[in-house]
């Protein structure tokens, strides 16, 4: 519901409104509706009044529907409904409600957090972000959220199954690998060599079916990194792909520097090599980049 | 070589589906398939020399704007010190002097959004917020007058700014607010062009930043969430303007950030596998001259001779870049886009110039008076920041000559 000027002044009467003040000549003016006006200028009265009431909470809703990223009318809805003890849950179907047509507001998804960190009740949450995800599977807010839920609840366990089915869905999903960097990674003591040889095992499985995909490419980079394993091991694995291929071709530029560093001058030559045909054959886009990468090869090493 | 005369055949780009279709791959292609037709348009006519910045239109789309907004721009208010600085910081790029009556109406308004306490808010009456903070100071930068100056009240401020950070070295980005990276990069850049940085704002902060970045290179908005074109430009620029850049893993930065342009469209994705939009050619593309002068550094540390220093020079494709500006990503009736076939709006007109500015011109750090400043301990965040300078020889500008923008110096994003 929208109050309409009409009964802004009849339920907020007793309190002098407060009139926006831009200045004589401000840039860029919005022409707000009078309904946004009017209630932004009795909002600005109750907070002068620190009024945490009832209808100064159906004030703050009124205008975040206007304008669901004031943070400012948030932060102040936040206080009322701590401050009359409201019923939290409520709230959360005042946020889902919005979330639907703003699924990139930081109000909102902070809002939530707020709500949630107070409750201490997690058991809509995972649901709520399912719902977004299956709309925007990258959404930013969305996983950034879930991740602050598996942290603060420690709840892991529907996480890799979820993961699972994205990837399915699309491997190219990059936020959903990330994800998996986050949820594979989070208890250090659980990472051994079988769980890195399994995590391998995966992501080559999924670049073989589709190798133009960067994104398990980049996995498998995080995967080594956890590990004492060298990416020397990967080399055969690079080889299995048709050479124009521009991932499996950086990642043999890596390996083959790494060698060369050890003074194997073939593996400096094949490295070069390999600079070359992507600077000027298969990765155009990024020939400063290649070039770069073939001078700092060629350079003697100090 | 951009796109249009490069090696490959404009029609050899599309990218490829392995044999597996999916959401990403199809709203990829179909992106393709946009900027393909506008590219090939001008293929066909043979007209890449006569490609023009429609600087006219830009002007009348920023000036008509700031007159006045429908009630639709609701959603905007309250981030009306952002409409002031994207419409200021535009305008400034395009070499549009800045008129008295609409410098003082900015000036006046501003003063009104700064609270008492410290900060300014996103509009009159609002909570004071370091983005809306970040906005307002790097206007009144560009406005560079003693009166914009003398607007801001810096002991409120910098007490205001204490009262955001956290103890792991974040910034909340308003009393009660988030924590991301964006909420230092505004707060350092306050910081640093006001003059009171102390070591108090940074402490444990480039530690919290390393946290941030993660296995592909680039950096995200909080430790452990993927890694963001946007987070990742705060993230680096915070970590330069305090001196500590060299903490991060830099060539994994440098092969993530590159591998964010795309081979077709020429403008950069925000992450890999989304889709190109044309604010990253600012946020993505402001990387590389920070890139740039840490891979120097690092390298005359190592006192390795070898590498020429123009070897490091800008690693992505400047051609390319604004190859997607002006012929992919600027709109009919004036202004500029995230892709097409998308109308414009203020944010994406002013990144999109800025990107324009980095990838034409050629902005270099004077490393040898930093190393010399550095032995007598007179090197902080402030001296850093003025050690930028523009390199004329390195301008490199597609289309017509007159499509050179104003050089910006990149670190602070303004002066
Ligand atoms: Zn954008």
């Amino acid at each position: 519901m929208t109050l309409s000027p009409y009964d802004l002044k009849s339920n907020y009467g007793d309190v002098t409104p407060i009139d926006q003040d831009d200045g004589p000549s401000p840039i860029a003016p919005i022409a707000y509706s009078t309904e946004y006006s009017t209630a932004m200028a009795y909002f600005r009265a109750l907070v002068r009044n620190n009024e945490k009431s009832k209808r100064a909470l159906d004030l703050t809703s009124d205008i975040i529907k206007h304008n669901p990223a004031h943070y400012t009318v948030w932060n102040y809805r936040q206080q009322i409904l701590f401050t009359l003890d409201e019923n939290l849950t409520k709230e959360l179907e005042f946020v889902k409600g919005l979330a639907r047509d703003n699924p990139k507001n930081y109000q909102l998804w902070h809002h939530r957090q707020v709500i949630v960190e107070k409750l201490s009740d997690s058991s809509k949450e995972l649901e709520f972000i399912n719902e977004v995800l299956d709309d925007d599977a990258k959404n930013y807010h969305a996983w950034s959220y879930r991740q602050w839920i598996n942290t603060h609840f420690n709840l892991w366990d529907d996480e890799l199954p979820f993961i699972d089915t994205l990837l399915k869905d699309d491997v190219r999903n990059n936020s959903a690998w990330n994800h998996r960097h986050f949820v594979v990674f989070h208890d250090l003591d659980a990472i051994d060599e079988s769980l890195i040889q399994s995590e391998i095992n995966y992501t080559k499985e999924k670049i073989r079916q589709t190798p133009n995909n960067i994104s398990p490419w980049n996995y498998l980079r995080g995967v080594l990194e956890k590990s004492s394993r060298d990416i020397q091991e990967l080399e055969s694995f690079c080889k299995e792909f048709t050479d124009n291929d521009i991932n499996s071709m950086g990642w043999l530029v890596d390996i083959y520097e790494n060698r060369a560093k050890n003074g194997d001058d073939q593996a400096k030559e094949d490295a070069i090599k390999i600079c070359e045909s992507l600077a000027n054959k298969y990765d155009t886009i990024r020939k400063a980049y290649w070039e770069y990468r073939k001078d700092e090869i060629a350079a003697p090493s100090s | 070589m951009g796109i249009l005369d490069g090696p490959t055949p404009l029609d050899s780009l599309f990218t490829k589906h392995d044999g597996n279709i999916t959401h990403s791959w199809t709203l990829q292609v179909e992106t393709e398939v946009e900027v393909y037709k506008l590219y090939k348009e001008v293929l066909d006519t043979d007209d890449l020399n006569n490609v023009t910045l429609e600087r006219e239109r830009h002007l009348n789309y920023l000036l008509s704007g700031s007159k006045g907004l429908n009630k639709y721009f609701v959603v905007l208010d309250a981030s009306r010190p952002w409409i002031c600085y994207w419409v200021v910081h535009a305008l400034d790029i395009l070499g549009r002097t800045i008129e008295p009556d609409f410098m003082r109406g900015c000036i006046e308004m501003l003063s009104k959004y700064q609270n008492p306490t410290g900060g300014f808010g996103g509009g009159f009456g609002q909570l004071s917020h370091l983005a809306a903070s970040y906005a307002a100071v790097n206007a009144l930068a560009v406005f560079g007058t003693q009166e914009a100056y003398d607007v801001i009240d810096r002991e409120n401020l910098y007490k205001w700014l204490l009262s955001l950070k956290q103890p792991d070295g974040s910034y909340i980005m308003h009393k009660g607010g988030e924590v991301d990276v964006r909420g230092v990069y505004c707060a350092l850049s306050i910081a640093v062009l006001t003059n009171i940085l102390t070591p108090e704002l940074i402490e444990g902060t480039p530690e919290w930043i390393k946290k941030c970045q993660t296995y592909e290179g680039g950096i995200g908005g909080v430790p452990g969430i993927e890694a963001h074109g946007g987070y990742a430009f705060c993230g680096l620029a915070a970590m330069e303007l305090m001196g500590t850049s060299e903490k991060l893993d830099i060539s994994k930065l440098l092969r993530w950030a590159v591998s964010l342009q795309m081979p077709l469209e020429g403008g950069f994705q925000g992450r890999p596998n989304k889709l190109v939009d044309g604010c990253y050619s600012f946020w993505v593309g402001g990387l590389y001259p920070l890139l740039e002068t840490i891979t120097l550094r690092q390298q005359l540390r190592e006192k390795k001779q070898a590498i020429k220093s123009s070897a490091c020079q800008l690693l992505f494709n400047r051609e390319a870049l604004q190859e997607y500006i002006l012929i992919a990503a600027q709109s009919q009736k004036g202004g500029l886009v995230d892709k097409p076939p998308k109308g414009p709006d203020f944010y994406h007109t002013c990144y999109c110039l800025s990107g324009l500015s980095t990838a034409q011109n050629h902005v270099v750090y004077d490393i040898e008076k930093a190393s010399e400043l550095e032995r007598q301990g007179k090197l902080n965040a402030t001296a850093r920041s003025l050690l930028w300078a523009e390199d004329v020889s390195g301008r490199l500008v597609i289309g017509k000559e007159e499509n050179l923008v104003v050089c910006k110096r990149s670190i602070l994003d303004e002066k």
